[in-house]
């Protein structure tokens, strides 16, 4: 049986759902040996600032039940350096190509916009608006309706590429926020960001993470992140992306089934480095066993 | 490097805490060189969720061998896999510990503990090299030295020591290194094993002047560079950038090595 796993978000056509997620995925070729880009629909690309960022002090990660803590403060190359030595290869790729966009301002974000508009290579942007690690106390623009807003809105206007806000879970009413990236004009939204986290040395009685607070990710934020995808795709009218805790075809299904139209993939390319491609592989046998022609006839059809 | 998730185990042997497997993977170990680490999946679910970054401690023709202390869940769940089962490994991983040199001339091996694994494997190839190797082989007390007959087996020479006296010189493995420069001049020292160690080894080769190649040991989450979560502040390269132990390392040359930051 002919199986079509393509999905259009109305900005861009994937080939299948499944992305991998930035800061999970380096700047996708650490992953060359371990996937063929041509079976994964795509790849957002690690969180660039307009100039290299040096990130947090060590340590950054910890284990935890299920999941992963990190608070990698968003360590990067930058936006010049990336576009020079990186994106060429990646253009080579026959994978849709989503740069993860940050800055530490409004103007920043612009910046980064503006200076990518002129590159080559790339589908879309996804606007890191919610990466817990930054900030003192995990401040994002994501955990505010008008931030959200008024940013999105600002990106819009710098780029001539779809926006994808990226939003944090760390708020009261996920549904506010996301509505207020769809007013400021966002193409779609991406949910979730990690959960703000921290871990305790017994021993020493000290935080497990020189940054106190971290991101949590891993299957252990999976039910989280199914709800709150769940209560934005049935408020937006725009395309929602889902992820967090995604490890199986199942997990992602998931995600389809409470109305992301794709999702990505994020921690589980550290233990299996082919996830993505794993994934896609297992949604087409899911199919195959269900006798679904086409993976979008999944998408939202919950039975409540 | 090359991911093989069906590596077998051929052989295993234990000392209490300590672990020895033997792998059978030939296409990590036709690539492996001393210094260089394995990323091995414990569990098939995600309880722990992480691989365990392990370094290399032997390569015997198509298979490679690890050795490893039970230091967590992660390292105890491994313990525990049995003969003829099969692990999921990435490798070989990291830098080398042997630098391109024309002659190596006399080489020193300093392990504590469990740091030793790497350098069984580094002494047999440092052998062949041409090298006089000598190893250095230091723990608390006897039970921490389990490897030790098998480096005399390989031809190379080997002096103990325990902090209790029970085997060997009667002190830290550093008293045991200081001695010995004391009597002859090595060209290069190798170290490997808890960091306070490692630090006092490096502040005896600043003093003499000896070019020092230094193992650190990190958590990671994926071991291959795309995670950046593995970093430690090094000098010189990069203005002091944090530089990612699993990619930039673990081998790093000593006078590199911030150590108030390498905790």
């Amino acid at each position: 049986m002919m199986i079509d796993l393509s999905v259009d978000l109305g900005f861009l056509k994937l080939r299948n759902p499944v992305l991998a997620a930035s800061g999970t995925f380096g700047y996708g070729l650490e992953f060359a040996p371990f996937i063929d880009f041509d079976k994964i629909g795509g790849i957002v690309v690690k969180g660039l600032y307009f100039g290299p960022r040096e990130g947090n002090p060590p340590p950054r990660l910890v284990e935890t039940t299920g999941g992963l803590i990190n608070a990698i403060g968003l360590q990067g190359v930058g936006v010049e350096k990336f576009s020079e030595e990186v994106l060429p290869k990646l253009r080579e790729l026959d994978t849709a190509v989503i740069v993860n966009i940050c800055g530490a301002s409004d103007e920043e974000y612009i910046q980064v916009i503006e200076y990518l508009d002129r590159q080559e290579g790339v589908d879309a942007y996804e606007l890191n608006i919610s990466c817990p690690n930054v900030e003192k106390n995990g401040f994002c623009p994501a955990l505010d309706p008008d931030t959200t807003g008024a940013l999105v809105k600002q990106a819009k206007a710098a780029g001539r590429r779809p926006i994808i806000a990226k939003l944090s879970p760390n708020v009261t009413n996920i549904v506010e926020i996301a509505r207020a990236a769809e007013d400021g004009g966002a193409d779609g939204i991406s949910l979730i960001n990690t959960l703000l986290a921290m871990a305790v040395d017994v021993e020493t009685r000290r935080p497990k993470l020189a940054n106190i607070f971290g991101g949590l990710s891993g299957p252990a934020i999976k039910p989280i992140a199914l709800r709150m995808t769940y209560q934005v795709a049935t408020a937006v009218n725009i395309p929602v992306i889902g992820m967090g805790g995604i490890m199986t075809a199942a997990d992602a299904i998931e995600f389809l089934i409470v109305g992301a139209k794709a999702v990505q993939v994020g921690t589980a390319n550290f233990i299996d480095p082919a996830s993505t491609m794993r994934i896609a592989g297992e949604m087409k046998d899911f199919c195959e066993r269900k006798g679904i022609k086409k993976i979008t006839e999944l998408i939202g059809t919950i039975k409540i | 490097m090359q991911w093989d998730s069906r590596a077998k185990i051929i052989f295993k042997q234990n000392w209490n805490d300590y672990h020895l497997f033997r792998i059978e993977t030939p296409k990590i170990a036709v690539e492996a060189r001393p210094g260089q680490f394995l990323m091995v999946r414990v569990s098939d679910t995600p309880y722990p969720l992480l691989r365990r970054p392990i370094s290399i401690h032997s390569r015997e023709r198509n298979a490679l061998e690890i050795f490893f202390q039970v230091a967590g869940q992660g390292t105890a769940l491994l313990s525990r896999k049995k003969e003829g089962e099969t692990l999921d490994i990435i490798g070989p991983l990291g830098k080398e510990f042997i630098p391109d040199w024309e002659h190596l001339g006399i080489a020193y091996l300093i392990g504590g503990g469990r740091g030793i694994a790497p350098l069984y494997f580094l002494g047999k190839e440092l052998k062949k090299l041409g090298a006089k190797v000598h190893v250095l082989y230091g723990g608390k007390t006897l039970a921490d030295l389990p490897v030790k007959e098998k480096f005399k087996k390989a031809g190379l020479g080997m002096t103990c020591s325990t902090d209790d006296g029970s085997f060997g010189f009667h002190g830290f493995v550093t008293d045991l290194l200081e001695n010995e420069i004391q009597k002859t001049t090595p060209q290069i020292l190798f170290i490997c094993g808890p960091n306070s160690m490692m630090k006092k080894a490096a502040e005896l080769a600043a003093a003499h002047k000896i070019p020092a190649r230094i193992s650190l040991e990190s958590m990671m989450g994926c071991g291959f560079g795309a995670c950046w979560g593995c970093v430690k502040r090094i000098k010189k390269s990069d203005n002091g950038k944090w530089r990612k132990i699993c990619e930039d390392g673990p081998v790093f040359w000593a006078e590199e090595i911030i150590w108030e930051e390498a905790e």
